[in-house]
């Protein structure tokens, strides 16, 4: 006598093992689930900076004495810029028109003499603005080195310098304000949306598309079965990614980790769900292979990379479209992956993005269950 | 007379919506009885599919009612599911899985228990002959041991009801023997009831009861010998007299209005008359010999074609061609040389030679993956020989296979049209991809329009055509920059068996005006068409000539005059027993 759990269970059996048997001959799902997460994690980690470093600084020095050689003197020994000398201005523009020089420092020759009396500043600065950004950061460093040979100079001078506020600026959390540390705790929400989202609903597409899934269809197998069959793999499969991810950022890269691994590993897990539901969202609407990719690309992975907080700041984004972030599962998990890192088990920060991916959860879940039945059209 | 194990009643079901709604199904009352062996007979398009799946409850009907095994299969699609096998078109088996793992799998969801499995196993591998290859992935099995591997997944668990959705289609006939072997045994030992689609209408004759499907609607199901029936006293066979073509002969047969088909058939014409008309003896002149009609049994296909046809129907339009000088009609026009392709490790052509000379229609003939399409995209120069040579209208595909693509035609296998575009709109972008313009390009255009009968047509969009109509289309486009050699891939793959007809007669008649056809194709009848072939299979000639000699060749005790198929099979039984 045949139980009707029994064989359930059975056919549950048999769905995971098949799609184990599939990803592990499937040369496409491991390399998204294991090699993808490590040439992105060495892209990230080493290939994008969102530092500036190594820039490329003209120094026109139209008159050689010590004040004007200790100044130099002070941008070549900062970390951040790579000088070249000019005794002219002409040159110097040129080189920074073709984009051989980021920034101008133009000390002109009455320099020493300018900097005795009162008035406006002795020194000119140009800053290449093609790329915003790197203009922002070179000009505050610039500035930076400025005021402190600046004060040396006057206390050297034997007064003080005359600025009305004393800015004294300290970084919390990310001390070295390495932008590694927050771009590697970003990425395991990509590499968990790339394999929850889209390897999931490629994987479901491509089975309509050789006629499996009709021949599947057409066998006692129940709704339930289906999804649970294709969520545990893709799971596990998800989670090795996560863990892959982590393991790499905190010992190859040396992202601290100050909160607790059991708090980001519940956090992923929940994203992780998440992302698969989205991924079965999807292949209940797409059922080939390219299109199913191109709408799990546009509507997971793109708003994951781009409106999650990953790479740009959500703060500084226009009002209608920090509106959006809202829908975007990714950004919620990207705020506590960067806080876990970061900063530590802060549930005031964790709690409220929690919430919010067990709601959508429930509200993927709610449509897929309405939305998927055993009729083939 | 059996209990009823599948019932529609009324049944309709349409696709899409607004003004892009099809009907795929229009009303259809259908009952299989208990142990019998149904076959679903329609063209392409007829709603044999639909039926099929709606019979299997994965999909619903718009209106009607339809009952699988006493259960109501709206209401209750996994109680049905439970009870039944289904083969979908492609077998619907994991490629990346073994064949074992394959039967793993389905015996799970298919809830075998496990003590039953390892006979149930040994039983089916050994009844399909796949014992051997258990442990080998079903992506790398040949098309009919896929065939087989998904009847045998379908079968796991004994079910009441087989549903086969066109099971035998592109596959070799030994594999088609077999599979109705198998199928017979489960009616016989089981007491199973099957339903199986096919578009082949010699396999009707094998079905105890055949429900015939044209254009959504059911036009009677019965004993293949009821349908044949009434053709007592109408179907013939004709000798053709010695120096007539065999060709010619049918096509004259078929415009009088006394015949409904004809036939070539090896060195016979199968002739069909409708009800009560005179036969016409006298058709080769007062001069030539009388035509010497003997009378034979009608089979399903003579009643399939009547019964599809109309009396009053015009014959199709035959293309207008200036006829060839007699002269050139000996000279070779294609050379293939011990041409080899491989694909990485896998050898598709294995070093083929052969020629075709000018106005000869010329057969590939070979189940799905004997090489056939490989070897003509070679001879098309569009993908380039790995060794051999081979020449085509005097040019060396090797150096200019552009100057050779500009003499021939070229109709693939999925007829590559534009579906969004309308037929003259296709057949106006053919012409100026051949660089035709201006006034040649209209005058062809119109060419096209007249002598495919596509005229009534012109404005609709390529994508609403029946399979049959695109094929016509394509041909044409085919044929726009008038071409000396002409390819066509499985141009019938699919094609319902009136358009087939209508296509052989067209190309007969390209034949006749000193075009040189290539043609290939996995209906072995279809062979007797041609005027020389080869008969391929897994990248291997394995007998060339005219259809006689070929069927000849393979005379034996069993078989005193072989059909096309009996010699296929037998050619293929000898390789494999040399193997």
């Amino acid at each position: 006598m045949n139980l009707p759990g029994r064989d359930s269970r059975r056919r549950l059996h048999g769905m995971v093992r098949k799609e184990w048997l599939q990803i592990l001959r499937d040369p496409s799902s491991i390399a998204i689930a294991f090699v993808l997460p490590v040439v992105l994690l060495f892209l990230f980690g080493y290939g994008v900076s969102l530092d500036a470093k190594d820039i490329r600084l003209g120094l026109v020095i139209e008159h050689m004495d010590d004040q004007s050689r200790d100044l130099a003197g002070a941008f070549v020994r900062s970390r951040f810029f790579q000088p070249h000398y000019y005794r002219d201005i002409q040159p110097a523009q040129q080189a920074l028109t073709e984009r051989r020089l980021d920034g101008i420092i133009w000390l002109r020759n009455n320099f020493s003499r300018r900097l005795q009396q009162p008035g406006p500043a002795p020194i000119g600065v140009l800053v290449n603005g093609i790329d915003a950004n790197q203009a922002r950061i070179t000009g505050g460093y610039i500035q930076g080195v400025w005021f402190g040979w600046l004060e040396k100079y006057a206390r050297a001078q034997g007064h003080k310098l005359d600025a009305p506020v004393q800015l004294e600026q300290r970084v919390w959390f990310n001390p070295a304000v390495n932008s590694r540390y927050f771009l590697v705790p970003g990425l395991i929400a990509i590499i968990m949306t790339l394999i929850g989202s889209l390897l999931t609903s490629m994987v479901i597409a491509r089975e309509w598309e050789r006629g499996t899934m009709e021949a599947m269809m057409a066998t006692p197998l129940r709704i339930p079965e289906v999804l649970a069959g294709k969520l545990i793999p893709y799971f596990v499969l998800g989670m090795f990614g996560m863990l892959l991810t982590v393991a790499l950022a905190l010992w190859l890269f040396q992202v601290p980790l100050h909160g607790s691994f059991a708090t980001l590993f519940l956090a992923s897990a929940l994203f992780m769900l998440v992302a698969l539901a989205m991924g079965l969202l999807i292949s209940i609407v797409a059922k080939n292979q390219f299109v199913a990719g191109q709408i799990a690309i546009i509507v997971t992975f793109l708003p994951a990379f781009i409106l999650s907080g990953f790479i740009f700041d959500i703060g500084s984004m226009p009002a209608p479209i920090q509106v959006i972030t809202y829908l975007v599962p990714a950004r919620y998990f990207v705020a506590i992956a960067q806080t876990l890192f970061l900063a530590g088990d802060i549930w005031p920060v964790i709690l409220p993005n929690l919430g919010a991916m067990a709601l959508m959860l429930l509200i993927f879940m709610a449509i897929i269950r309405r939305k998927a039945n055993k009729r083939i059209a | 007379m059996g209990d009823l194990v599948l019932q529609l009643q009324g049944v309709v079901r349409r696709f899409g919506s607004g003004e892009a709604t099809t009907t795929a199904l229009d009303g259809v009352d259908l009952a299989v009885r208990q142990g019998e062996v149904t076959g679903l007979i329609g063209p392409d398009g007829a709603g044999k599919t639909t039926l099929m799946r709606l019979a299997a409850a994965l999909l619903l009907p718009d209106e009607g009612h339809i009952e699988v095994l006493g259960v109501d299969a709206v209401a209750e699609p996994v109680a049905v599911q439970s009870r039944i096998g289904y083969m979908p078109q492609r077998f619907g088996l994991y490629e990346d899985l073994s064949v074992q793992e394959n039967l793993d799998l389905y015996a799970d969801l298919q809830g075998l228990p496990s003590a039953r499995r390892a006979a149930r196993y040994d039983e089916l591998m050994h009844m399909t002959g796949l014992a051997p290859f258990r442990k080998r992935l079903a992506g790398k099995l040949s098309g009919g041991m896929k065939q087989k591997l998904g009847l045998a997944c379908a079968l796991l668990r004994e079910p009441e009801l087989l549903l086969l959705d066109e099971p035998t289609v592109g596959v070799d006939p030994v594999s088609r023997r077999e599979l109705w072997q198998i199928v017979y045994r489960q009616v016989r030992d089981h007491g199973m009831s099957v339903l199986l689609s096919t578009a082949y209408l010699d396999e009707a004759e094998r079905c105890d009861r055949v429900a015939l499907l044209h254009q959504g609607r059911l036009l009677g199901i019965d004993c293949p010998a009821v349908f044949s029936e009434p053709l007592k006293g109408d179907c013939f066979v004709l000798e053709v007299p010695p120096g007539v073509s065999a060709r010619r002969l049918q096509r004259d047969l078929q415009a009088q209005a006394a015949i409904a088909d004809a036939l070539v058939e090896g060195e016979h014409l199968r002739v069909v008359r409708w009800p009560d008309q005179p036969l016409p003896t006298d058709l080769l002149g007062a001069q030539g010999p009388a035509l010497d009609f003997q009378p034979v049994t009608p089979r399903f296909e003579d009643a399939f074609i009547r019964l599809l046809r109309s009396p009053d129907e015009q014959p199709p339009q035959m293309p207008q061609l200036e006829p060839a000088s007699a002269d050139a009609r000996d000279e070779v026009v294609i050379r293939a040389d011990h041409v080899v392709r491989r694909f990485g490790d896998f050898v598709a052509v294995k070093g083929i030679s052969f020629e075709v000379r000018q106005g000869e229609v010329f057969g590939l003939l070979g189940a799905n993956g004997a090489g056939k399409s490989t070897t003509f995209r070679m001879l098309c120069g569009l993908l380039p020989a790995s060794d051999g040579h081979l020449s085509v209208a005097g040019h060396d595909l090797r150096h200019a296979a552009a100057q050779a693509r500009a003499r021939i035609g070229y109709m693939a296998q999925k007829f590559s049209l534009y579906a969004n575009l309308t037929v003259l709109q296709n057949l106006r972008f053919f012409a100026a991809a051949y660089g035709l313009h201006g006034k040649r390009q209209s005058e062809r255009v119109d060419w096209a329009l007249d002598n495919f009968e596509l005229r009534p047509l012109a404005r609709r969009n390529t994508g609403e055509l029946s399979l049959g109509h695109k094929q016509r289309l394509a041909f044409a486009a085919a044929l726009m920059h008038e071409p000396q050699i002409l390819f066509l891939d499985e141009p019938t793959s699919g094609v319902d068996p009136i358009a087939r007809r209508e296509f052989w007669a067209r190309t007969n008649a390209l034949a006749e005006a000193g075009i040189t056809v290539l043609v290939t194709t996995h209906f072995m009848e279809e062979a007797n068409y041609c005027d020389r072939l080869v008969i391929m299979a897994e990248g291997e000639v394995l007998a060339e000539g005219t259809p006689r000699e070929i069927r000849e060749g393979e005379r034996d005790p069993q078989h005193p005059v072989p059909s096309m198929e009996d010699a296929f099979i037998a050619l293929v039984s000898r390789r494999e027993a040399a193997a």
